[in-house]
């Protein structure tokens, strides 16, 4: 009569194999490519690559695929992976500044040097679905020729409002960043250890967060100072060498905020920095994780520390979608023993309840 | 990698961390260890299996376990549990080494929520899994305060949590997870183990070693190290006790879980402990 309620190696074994059919669908359809993914699924894999800290497209792709389109669950499987490779070489900060640039706008400035670039951009798109796409026409699109982008340097909306004094500058910080994956957080933390959270954070998460800030909670009135997408090189300087080689070129994101002005006694009105950095094209990502930066900041701008986007532990401990995933869903884990034990509370508990109320009734 | 060992599930190092990961973890371990009760802070690796599902006590076994090491693996005290199953595959996948259901067998023991029945020894290591190793976290939710705290060993806040409860229940309504002095200095958390288990952790033979891989953390509970379940005087720590046996060994001093058995009320209590209670079919059968 004792029912086996603890499961086995065998009902493992057939999950797996049903969720391998699962994933594949119906096999009538034509199986996805690495490459249909790339390609035409670009922006879930720069997500992928962003969140799962490893800029490696097939790679990417792949876990997608393998994830069945659950982006958190690829990225989960690309953290996993990135987590037992080696570290070769730690590269030479990247230079936006020299970014081949596919777009670059300003909200703070009408026209500037280099120009105004939109870029392929959902902006200004009429959310209309777009039935024809559901044809499947495999027609090369004949798309009109578009003004090349102009090769006039474009410096940064940040230098500009720097060289009248106008913008904080970028708080000097000699220290060698800490690699959080190599050092646990610890609190306060600075703000190479926050950005670099904030960089492998949950876009949704970063999105309300930032968000928040909006809706008064931790205003610190933002403008997106600018906003860049383009190629940058990456350079290392082998030792034997002595000198910076590039070894490849990834695409960024780069968000600026330009944030709420303060001054003091000592120092003349200014506007404060916000940054948000992440591969690909990932603009809203970029964007939010540049208004949480700018929250967190709070502290040591000498401001109150009230909403829940400036308080660093909250935020910090709380962006990470791989930890939050995980324990969230470690509650479909058996707690019997745990379960048993408040459970026999709760019976004294109540046995003892009711005692009064039966002496009483008698 | 002067070790470098070559790998049972393709592409992977010996129970799948790199060596300089594993001596990362073993450091930490020792410092652990120097420490009864302290939680060292140390870089967790994300694994291939979930966050919240044994990350900690997997890099913990992964940072000790050799190639004479036998394993064993339980989740509720059960080795059949659909995680247990899954971590003790891992290792098996990754090292290669015999695993074991005995626990009189095994040199290692990683558990979720249970300290076997079958006392340990001192040639045995026991790997728990800790969801949330702060044991001021229900009181103090910010991690820099709670570090001062035990820093300066600043436990009254636990000592008022647990008289509020005598006030309003007449007892301690704390019934897993049960807040411990280790070593008569740092406070700590045991893992959601129900309290009935608190007892065994006191002056064990065994090495205790405690992986808490979402929060980064991991603490450790030398041999014979004195571990003390909070109390009071005139309300001493007491653990649960069943009315009941267990219905299939006739065990009267074991964890029992409670199995609902039909639609109508019916259920029976069975030892959560699958091999202790196996260990004494025989000895029932010949009564």
């Amino acid at each position: 009569m004792y029912v086996a309620v603890k499961g086995g190696e065998k009902a493992i074994s057939a999950a797996h194999r049903l969720l391998a059919e699962a994933r594949r669908g119906d096999p009538a359809v034509p199986e996805l490519s690495l490459a249909q993914i790339d390609e035409q699924l670009a922006l879930a894999v720069d997500r992928v690559m962003t969140e799962g800290s490893v800029y490696d497209r097939e790679l990417a792709a792949l876990a997608i695929k393998q994830a069945r389109g659950d982006l958190v669950e690829a990225i989960f499987l690309l953290r996993a992976y990135r987590t037992t490779l080696p570290r070769l070489a730690v590269s030479r900060p990247i230079e936006t500044e020299q970014a081949d640039l596919r777009r670059r706008i300003s909200a703070t400035f009408k026209d500037l040097p280099g120009g105004q670039v939109l870029g392929p951009t959902f902006d200004y798109t009429h959310r209309l679905i777009d039935f024809a796409l559901a044809a499947e026409s495999d027609g090369v699109l004949a798309v009109p020729p578009t003004a090349p982008v102009e090769s006039a340097p474009m410096p940064r909306v940040s230098s500009l409002l720097g060289d009248e004094g106008l913008i904080e500058p970028n708080p000097a910080d000699a220290r060698e960043p800490r690699d959080l994956t190599r050092d646990p957080l610890s609190f306060p933390a600075d703000r190479a250890t926050r950005l670099q959270n904030l960089a492998r954070g949950d876009e949704g998460y970063l999105l309300a967060l930032g968000y928040s800030t909006q809706r008064g909670y931790g205003k610190n009135h933002p403008f997106a100072g600018e906003i860049r997408i383009g190629e940058v090189e990456i350079e290392i300087v082998p030792p034997e060498l002595g000198f910076p080689v590039v070894i490849g070129e990834i695409t960024v994101t780069e968000c600026e905020m330009v944030n709420q002005f303060k001054g003091s006694a000592t120092a003349p009105p200014q506007f404060t920095r916000g940054y948000g950095l992440a591969f690909g094209e990932s603009e809203r990502k970029a964007m939010a994780m540049a208004l949480v930066d700018r929250a967190l900041r709070a502290g040591e701008l000498g401001e109150d520390v009230t909403a829940p986007a400036q308080d660093q532990e909250f935020v910090l401990y709380h962006s990470d979608n791989v930890e939050a995933s995980g324990f969230t869903q470690h509650l479909k884990l058996p707690h019997y023993v745990d379960f048993q034990a408040e459970l026999n509370l709760v019976r004294r508990l109540r046995a003892e309840w009711n005692e009064p109320q039966a002496e009483a009734a008698e | 990698m002067s070790e470098a060992q070559t790998s049972e599930a393709g592409g992977y190092n010996f129970a799948y961390l790199d060596e300089q990961t594993k001596r990362m973890i073993r450091r930490a371990i020792l410092k652990a260890v120097a420490i009864p009760g302290y939680q060292v802070p140390f870089a967790s690796r994300e694994m291939p299996l979930p966050y919240g599902w044994g990350t900690g006590g997997i890099q913990v076994t992964a940072s000790i376990i050799g190639r004479d090491d036998t394993l064993k693996v339980i989740d509720q005290g059960a080795d059949d549990t659909t995680n247990a199953v899954s971590i003790r595959r891992f290792f098996a996948r990754t090292t290669g080494v015999e695993t074991t259901e005995h626990t009189a067998e095994a040199s290692i023991v990683q558990t979720r929520h249970r300290i076997p029945e079958t006392p340990l020894r001192e040639d045995q290591i026991i790997v728990y899994q800790v969801p949330i190793p702060e044991p001021l976290r229900w009181i103090e939710p910010r991690e820099a305060e709670t570090r001062k705290m035990h820093a300066l060993a600043e436990y009254g806040p636990m000592y008022v949590r647990l008289y509020e409860d005598i006030a309003q229940y007449g007892r301690v309504t704390t019934a897993y997870d049960y807040p411990v002095l280790v070593n008569g200095r740092y406070l700590m958390k045991p893992s959601p183990i129900p309290k009935f288990d608190n007892p065994k952790m006191d002056m064990n033979p065994a090495l205790q070693l405690f992986g808490a891989g979402r929060e980064k953390r991991i603490y450790a509970v030398p041999p014979f190290t004195s571990v003390k379940s909070l109390d009071f005087a005139d309300h001493p720590f007491a653990v649960e006790q069943w009315d009941q046996r267990c219905a299939i060994c006739g065990a009267g001093d074991s964890f029992l879980d409670e199995v609902i058995t039909d639609d109508r009320g019916g259920r029976m209590f069975v030892c959560s402990d699958t091999d202790y209670c196996q260990s004494r079919q025989p000895a029932k059968a010949a009564e």
